[in-house]
C-alpha cells in the first residue's frame, strides 16, 4: 500500500501548484525507485544506491533551490518539501542530496569564483560530479573553530595537512570542500579526487545512516592551487552559512521520516489483532497516534512558516536552530514510539520505523547537535553564550 | 507535427473512496486526484515523439478547476500547452457528450495525431476514444502497445487476448488509444515544473467551442452506484499451510474446476 501523508491541518491548501507538484514528483520517485532498494543497502554497511544518481539529477534534486547552472531555481518551501520526501525514504537519501546541494553546491554558488562555478555547478547539478563537505575532525565536532587542519600558502599553492572525520560521501567524491585554518582565519578549499596526499577510507560499523557512505579524509602535504580556494570565505561565517542551508533542509526532512513512521504505525495498529480486537481500538495506541499526529502537524507548521520567512529573506539562523532541534527531536520520538507499537515486527527491516529511528540518532547529532541548537537559541534569548 | 493528448483527471489510486449521499458518485471534495494512468502512457508516447524530432504536444482535458493541476503536471513533464474545457452542463454528461466537446477542440486544433488512454480508471467505459475518432472522422485503433512513424503513416502494435499481438498500419491524421505499460513514464522534473507555469493554459466554455448545453445533454444517465452486498457462502479454510492447500485443491476438484 502506498504511503498516505498526514495533512491534518490542510497545509496543502497553503502550497502553490509548483510546491505540491515538486513534492508529488519526488514522492513518486522515492516510492518507485528508492524504497524497493533501501533495505539491501542498509544490510551492507555504508553503501548508497549510486545507480540512482543520474535519475536524481534528471529530476533536479541537486541544488534545487539554486538558480542558474542547470539548477531548478525552486523556492525554499518547495525545496523543503523535496527534502521531506527524500527523508521519508531514508535519512541517507536526504543526506546525499543535502551534502551535494546545500553543503557543496551552495558554498561554491555563494562564495566561489566564476571559474569554480562554471567548472563544478553544472556537473554537480547533473550528478556527474559528486561533492563532500569536510568540516568535522576527530577532536572537533561541535566546536569546528578549534580545527587543527591547516593550510599554508606557498606562492600560488596551498599545502593542506590534517584529518577530517564523519565525511558523508568522502570516498566517492570528485571534489571535497575542505575547511582549514589559515594564517588569517579559515579558508574553504576545493580538493579534487586524486590530489597527492589525499586518502579517503570509509568508516564501518555504523548502526545509523547505513544507506549512506561515511568516510575519513587524510590530507598529508596535499597541494591545492590558489584557484581552488573559495575567494568569498575568510572566517567561520563561510561554513556556518552552509550549515544553515543544510539544517533548514533537515528541519523538513525529519518530518518526512516522522510521517513514514506514523503511517506505518497507524496501518499496523489497524490490522494487528490483539486480545481479539484491533490494536488501534485500544486507548494507549490511540493516545500514541494522537500524540504523533499532533507533533507532526506542529512540525509541519514550523517548517512551512520557516520556509516562507526564508523566501522573504528574513531568516535568522536561530530560527533554523529551533526547527532543526524540534523536528528531529519529535521525529526520533515518533520513530521510537512507532517501533514500539509494531512489537517484535518493529525490529525487522521489513518495516521502516526502526531504520528511521536509528537514522535519526545521526540526524540528531550532525549539523549541530540537539544540545548545541538549544545553546544557540539560549544565546539568542538571553545574550549569554553558554558554549564555553 | 501536432499531437493532441486527451487526459482525464481521476481520483488518486490511493484515495479512500466513499459513496456520496445521493448515491450517484463518490465524495470527492477532499480526496486527491491524479492523471488517469492510461493517459500518462499516451502523454509519455507523445513526449517521446517530440524528443525524437519536431512536435508540438497539446494537452486537452475536460474537467472542473481542479483539473488544472493535472494539466500543470503534464506541462511539467514537457507538454507545450494545455486546454481545459469546462461548463456546468458537462457535469452530468455521458461519453458522447465528452467526445463531442473533445471533437470540437480537435476540429479547431487540426492535430496530426490524437493520443488518448484506452479507458479511464474511474468510469471504465473505453467509449470516448472511438466516439471522438468517429466525430472527427479519423481512422483509429485501440489498445496500442507500440507505435512507430513510417513516412506519414503509423504502424501500431495492438494487444489481443491471450497475449497475442497484431500489427496494423493507418495513415495520419489518426487516433490511437494507448494501453498501460507501453513505455516508462517520466517524472515531472523540478525544472520542468518551474517552466510549466510559463506555458500557455487556456480555459474554454462550451460556448467558446460553438456548443450548447443541449448538445451535451446525456442520453445515458447515471442512476446509482453501490458496493455489491457481501456474498454468501464464503468458506473459511483453517489449518496448517499444507492442510489448507490440500483442502483448497480438493474443493476445486469437487467443483470440477481442475
Ligand atoms: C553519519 C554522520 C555523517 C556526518 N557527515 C558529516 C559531513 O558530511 N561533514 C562534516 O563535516 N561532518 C559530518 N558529520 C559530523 C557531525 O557534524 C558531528 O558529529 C557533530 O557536529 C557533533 O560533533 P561530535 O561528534 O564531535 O560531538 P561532540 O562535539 O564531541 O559532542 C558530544 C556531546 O557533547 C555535547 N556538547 C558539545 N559541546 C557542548 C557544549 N558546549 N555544551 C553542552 N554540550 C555540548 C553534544 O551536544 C553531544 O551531546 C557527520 C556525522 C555523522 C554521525
Amino acid at each position: 500500500m502506498a504511503f498516505e501523508s498526514l495533512d491534518f491541518y490542510r497545509i496543502d491548501d497553503e502550497l502553490s501548484d509548483e510546491e505540491r507538484m515538486a513534492r508529488d514528483s519526488v514522492r513518486e520517485f522515492v516510492d518507485k525507485e528508492f524504497l524497493p532498494r533501501v533495505v539491501e543497502h542498509v544490510r551492507q554497511d555504508g553503501s548508497f544506491p549510486l545507480e540512482l544518481v543520474p535519475k536524481m539529477a534528471e529530476l533536479g534534486l541537486f541544488g534545487a533551490n539554486l538558480t542558474g547552472y542547470g539548477c531548478a531555481g525552486m523556492n525554499n518551501v518547495a525545496y523543503g518539501l523535496i527534502m521531506q520526501e527524500l527523508e521519508r525514504g531514508d535519512s541517507g537519501l536526504r543526506s546525499f542530496a543535502s551534502v551535494q546541494g546545500a553543503l557543496c553546491m551552495y558554498p561554491i554558488w555563494s562564495f566561489g569564483s566564476d571559474a569554480q562555478k562554471q567548472r563544478w555547478l553544472p556537473a554537480m547539478a547533473k550528478g556527474e560530479a559528486i561533492g563532500c563537505f569536510g568540516l568535522t575532525e576527530p577532536d572537533f565536532g561541535s566546536n569546528p573553530a578549534g580545527m587543527r587542519t591547516r593550510a599554508e600558502r606557498r606562492g600560488d599553492t596551498w599545502i593542506l595537512n590534517g584529518t577530517k572525520r564523519w565525511i558523508t560521501n568522502g570516498s566517492i567524491a570528485d571534489v571535497a570542500l575542505v575547511w582549514a585554518r589559515t594564517e588569517d582565519g579559515f579558508g574553504g578549499f576545493l580538493v579534487e579526487k586524486g590530489a597527492p596526499g589525499l586518502e579517503a577510507p570509509d568508516m564501518k560499523g555504523k548502526f545509523s545512516l547505513r544507506a549512506s557512505i561515511t568516510s575519513e579524509l587524510y590530507l598529508q602535504d596535499t597541494p591545492v592551487p590558489e584557484a581552488n580556494r573559495l575567494p568569498g570565505v575568510e572566517d567561520m561565517r563561510g561554513p556556518l552559512a552552509c550549515l544553515t542551508q543544510a539544517r533548514y533542509g533537515i528541519a523538513w526532512g525529519a518530518i518526512g521520516a516522522a510521517m513514514a513512521c506514523f503511517d506505518e504505525a497507524r496501518r499496523y495498529a489497524m490490522d494487528r489483532i490483539v486480545f481479539d480486537r484491533p490494536l488501534a481500538s485500544l486507548q494507549i495506541p490511540q493516545q500514541k497516534l494522537a500524540w504523533m499526529a499532533t507533533e507532526i502537524t506542529k512540525a509541519q507548521l514550523l517548517a512551512l512558516r520557516l520556509g516562507r520567512i526564508k523566501d522573504e529573506g528574513k531568516l535568522h539562523h536561530a530560527m533554523v536552530s529551533m526547527a532543526k532541534m524540534n523536528n528531529v527531536d519529535i521525529g526520533l520520538q515518533i520513530a521510537r514510539t512507532a517501533r514500539d507499537m509494531l512489537g517484535a515486527n518493529g525490529i525487522l527491516d521489513d518495516y521502516a520505523s526502526m531504520r528511521h529511528m536509528l537514522n535519526l540518532e545521526t540526524v540528531r547529532t550532525y549539523e549541530g547537535t540537539h544540545d548545541i541548537h538549544s545553546l544557540i537559541l539560549g544565546q539568542e534569548l538571553t545574550g549569554f553564550s553558554a558554549f564555553s | 507535427m501536432k499531437i493532441l493528448v486527451c487526459v482525464k483527471q481521476v481520483p488518486h489510486k490511493d484515495a479512500r473512496l466513499e459513496i456520496s449521499s445521493d448515491e450517484t458518485w463518490i465524495q470527492d471534495e477532499s480526496i486527491k486526484f491524479e492523471i488517469n494512468a492510461y493517459d500518462t502512457y499516451a502523454l509519455e508516447e507523445a513526449l517521446r515523439i517530440k524528443d525524437a524530432g519536431e512536435a508540438e504536444v497539446v494537452i486537452l482535458s475536460i474537467g472542473p478547476d481542479r483539473a488544472i493541476q493535472a494539466l500543470r503536471t503534464a506541462l511539467g513533464m514537457g507538454a507545450d500547452r494545455a486546454i481545459l474545457v469546462w461548463d456546468d452542463a458537462l457535469a452530468g454528461t455521458d461519453s458522447l457528450g465528452i467526445a463531442k466537446a473533445l471533437a470540437a477542440v480537435a476540429k479547431a486544433e487540426q492535430p496530426d495525431l490524437i493520443l488518448t488512454g484506452l479507458m479511464a480508471d474511474d468510469t471504465n467505459y473505453s467509449l470516448t476514444p472511438p466516439m471522438l475518432a468517429e466525430l472527427t472522422q479519423l481512422p483509429h485503433v485501440t489498445a496500442v502497445v507500440k507505435e512507430t512513424q513510417q513516412n506519414g503513416d503509423i504502424v501500431a502494435e495492438r494487444e489481443l487476448e491471450g497475449g497475442a499481438l497484431e500489427v496494423v498500419k493507418l495513415p495520419r491524421p489518426c487516433l490511437l488509444s494507448i494501453q498501460t505499460g507501453m513505455n516508462d513514464v517520466r517524472y515531472a522534473s523540478l525544472k520542468g515544473i518551474m517552466q510549466a507555469k510559463k506555458k500557455p493554459l487556456e480555459t474554454k466554455s462550451l460556448a467558446d467551442l460553438g456548443l450548447q448545453a443541449s448538445d451535451v445533454a446525456p442520453k445515458v444517465t447515471l442512476e446509482k452506484i453501490f458496493l455489491p452486498p457481501r456474498g454468501k457462502g464464503a468458506e473459511i479454510v483453517e489449518g496448517s499451510i499444507d492442510e489448507i492447500a490440500t483442502q483448497v485443491v480438493t474443493k476445486i476438484k469437487e467443483l470440477g474446476l481442475l
